[in-house]
């Protein structure tokens, strides 16, 4: 057999992956080339602002991902993802105060603005050493992931799961939203962190660093989809999927399901991080808002609405519902709450395999097709008889 | 030979050719006894068939076996020196108890063959399986246990779309991949032609020249084929021990079957 190298072999049955690749992967030559070499009068130009939403969307479909791996793939509905999204957010958002240093508005060498006007009188020790880059990035992972891990250690060993887990990952997000509005918290309250200058001594507002930052979400999205992939293929992917459909099973084999499960958890959390981390120099901003319940539940819908259980439809999904979400939000800001909520029932509804299975069927040969609700039929059949 | 005992109380000479030992179980569930003052051996490389009404138990002693019921009282002592009472599910399962469920219960979003892959002995930690690779004799492994229960053409199916009887054989080939000493077998022939009964036991029976095997059963034909010693229970304890023509004689037997 020819050896393909491994970035091949994952996608090799992976039809969609493929193509999700390709796209991501071109998009990251064209924006930044449509933007800063294609002249603005020109119809192919790109500006700036549809850049930095371009990279917003693909942080987005990079929380899609990880939320789909442990929603889609281990089964546990996380309603509080964006808890490790904004924890990775405010890792970097502190890395950014810190290189304010004094160009902030009351230009104190060493304490950010928000906690000069909160009369701090030194730098909290949690803030120590961000204004290291490295050990920022290193707390986009340590962070989200800490969480993840002390949240599932407890909760897997005492087998919470279903809608009590649910509820309780939903409680966990609001609890950080209190405690993060909080001034005296130590990371700016209600305001969160904002007015950042500069990443790595590169100028946040010029064309070339949002680009830069584009192309860095473009390569975390596609990173996190080959180490979702390579996760969901593995042996351990096998038994993530057949701990959703029958987790006793599992354990009667031998199986510690709770260390898998925490496992899933951690990594799921620190893709949620990084996908923070890239969101926030992009926006510009950080606030306890981020935490809020009302974020993690539209996570949700952008996995379901692309398609569970694939990875690249919850990209897909996070990618559309966002752009119909900037889209209305400014054509018709009233009622895109209710579009949201309608498009969830209709999605649930009639498309119980999100946009991807809606295509999937479609492009199935009709036969085929047929064989295949045969066959459930048939097997369906057989139960109520033998019953 | 009526070598029956009732309720009987522990004894404390244990022979050394005893793979599972049951002292003074009980366990009960809000008030409900459902397992009373139980005690019972299995010899090493025994076919044992336990049956019972409903509700005698039957179920709840193979959850006490494998840890996913505590007992309130009593032991379980396996292989002549750990106490099953005090370990985890996943540890019981390590040690070489394997348990195929009531109802069968496969991975049906998988294919047959990853079904087996999943079960393969051994390579039970989270990084050992992340970067798992199948060798030559793996693939040996999942192949000879396909051909012995008749699924080698259906490998690439969905486990959810065999039938009853098949997914009842791919439960107890999974059984095999995880090379157990003490085979738990809980209701193998419930949803299963005549012929395929007749497989199932020639299938135990086999298995039983190397492995110590327990069935659960309330075919009574299906129990007389396997030809080996029975084990009544009734509410929650030994009701009768022996050959099926001594317990179908035995006359409280008769009174629980025939009084219910």
């Amino acid at each position: 057999m020819k050896y393909k190298p491994l970035i091949f072999r994952l996608l090799e049955n992976d039809k969609g992956g493929k193509y999700f690749i390709a796209i991501v992967v071109l998009l990251a030559f064209i924006v930044p080339i449509c933007n800063l070499a294609v002249p603005e009068n020109s119809v192919f130009h790109l500006s700036t602002y549809v850049v930095t939403l371009l990279g917003k969307y693909l942080t987005y479909a990079l929380l899609a991902i990880s939320l789909d791996l442990v929603w889609g793939y281990l089964g546990i509905l996380s309603l509080g993802h964006g808890a490790f999204f904004g924890l990775g957010g405010y890792a970097m958002g502190m890395y950014l105060m810190r290189q304010i240093g004094d160009r902030g508005v009351y230009g104190d060498p060493v304490l950010p603005d928000f906690m000069v006007f909160l009369d701090y009188k030194e730098l909290p020790w949690f803030w120590y050493g961000f204004d290291q880059f490295w050990l920022a990035m290193l707390m986009v992972f340590i962070v989200p992931g800490l969480l993840a891990f002390v949240f599932g250690w407890l909760a897997f060993r005492s087998r919470v799961t279903g809608v009590y887990l649910s509820i309780m990952t939903q409680a966990l997000t609001y609890a950080l939203m209190l405690a993060f509005f909080r001034n005296d918290f130590g990371f700016g309250g209600n305001n969160g962190l904002t007015d950042f200058k500069e990443i790595l001594g590169f100028d946040l507002q010029s064309d070339y660093t949002r680009n830069g930052l584009f192309i860095c979400s473009a390569i975390a999205l596609v990173l996190g989809y080959y180490i979702c992939k390579f996760i969901v293929d593995s042996r351990l992917g096998s038994l993530i999927t057949a701990i959703r459909d029958s987790e006793g099973r599992v354990r009667a084999l031998g199986y510690r399901d709770e260390y898998i499960k925490l496992f899933v958890f951690v990594v799921s959390a620190m893709l949620a991080g990084v996908a923070g981390a890239l969101y926030v120099p992009q926006v510009g901003i950080i606030n306890p808002g981020e935490f809020s319940p009302i974020n993690s539940i539209e996570m949700v819908i952008w996995v379901a609405m692309g398609g569970r259980g694939t990875l690249y439809g919850a990209a897909l999904g996070a990618i559309v519902v966002n752009f119909a979400k900037t889209y209305f939000t400014a054509a018709a800001p009233d009622v895109w709450l209710f579009m949201l909520g309608g498009l969830f029932v209709v999605v649930t509804l009639f498309l119980p395999q999100g946009i991807v299975g809606a295509i999937k069927k479609l492009s199935l040969p009709k036969n085929k097709a047929d064989a295949k609700t045969d066959n459930t039929g048939k097997f369906l059949n057989q139960v109520d008889v033998k019953k | 030979m009526n070598e029956f005992q009732i309720n009987s109380t522990s004894t404390t000479h244990m022979p050394s050719d005893t793979i599972l030992y049951l002292d003074g179980v009980s366990v009960s569930f809000d008030g409900f006894k459902a397992i009373n003052n139980l005690s019972l051996y299995v010899k090493k490389n025994e076919l044992r068939s336990i049956i019972g009404p409903n509700g005698a138990g039957k179920t709840t002693m193979m959850d006490i076996i494998t840890g996913k019921t505590r007992p309130d009282e009593g032991r379980v002592i396996y292989d002549d020196m750990v106490d099953l009472t005090s370990i985890s599910e996943a540890d019981i399962a390590n040690l070489g108890i394997g348990r195929k469920f009531q109802k069968p219960t496969v991975f049906e979003n998988h294919s047959v063959y990853e079904n087996l892959k999943i079960a393969l002995e051994g390579r039970r930690k989270v990084f050992e399986n992340l970067f798992f690779k199948l060798s030559a004799e793996d693939d040996e492994k999942i192949r000879e246990v396909l051909k012995i229960i008749a699924l080698l053409e259906h490998e690439k199916r969905n486990a959810g779309e065999l039938s009853h009887g098949q997914k009842q054989w791919l439960e107890i080939g999974m059984l095999l991949m995880q090379n157990p000493k003490l085979l738990l077998v809980d209701e193998p022939v419930a949803g299963m032609t005549k012929q395929e009964s007749e497989h199932t036991a020639e299938l135990l029976t086999s298995l039983a020249e190397n492995h110590s095997v327990v069935v659960v059963e309330h075919d009574m034909e299906f129990v007389r084929s396997l030809a080996n010693k029975v084990t009544v229970l009734h509410q929650g304890s030994v009701l009768a021990e022996g050959n099926m023509d001594s317990v179908q004689n035995n006359q409280k037997v008769i009174e629980v079957y025939l009084g219910e």
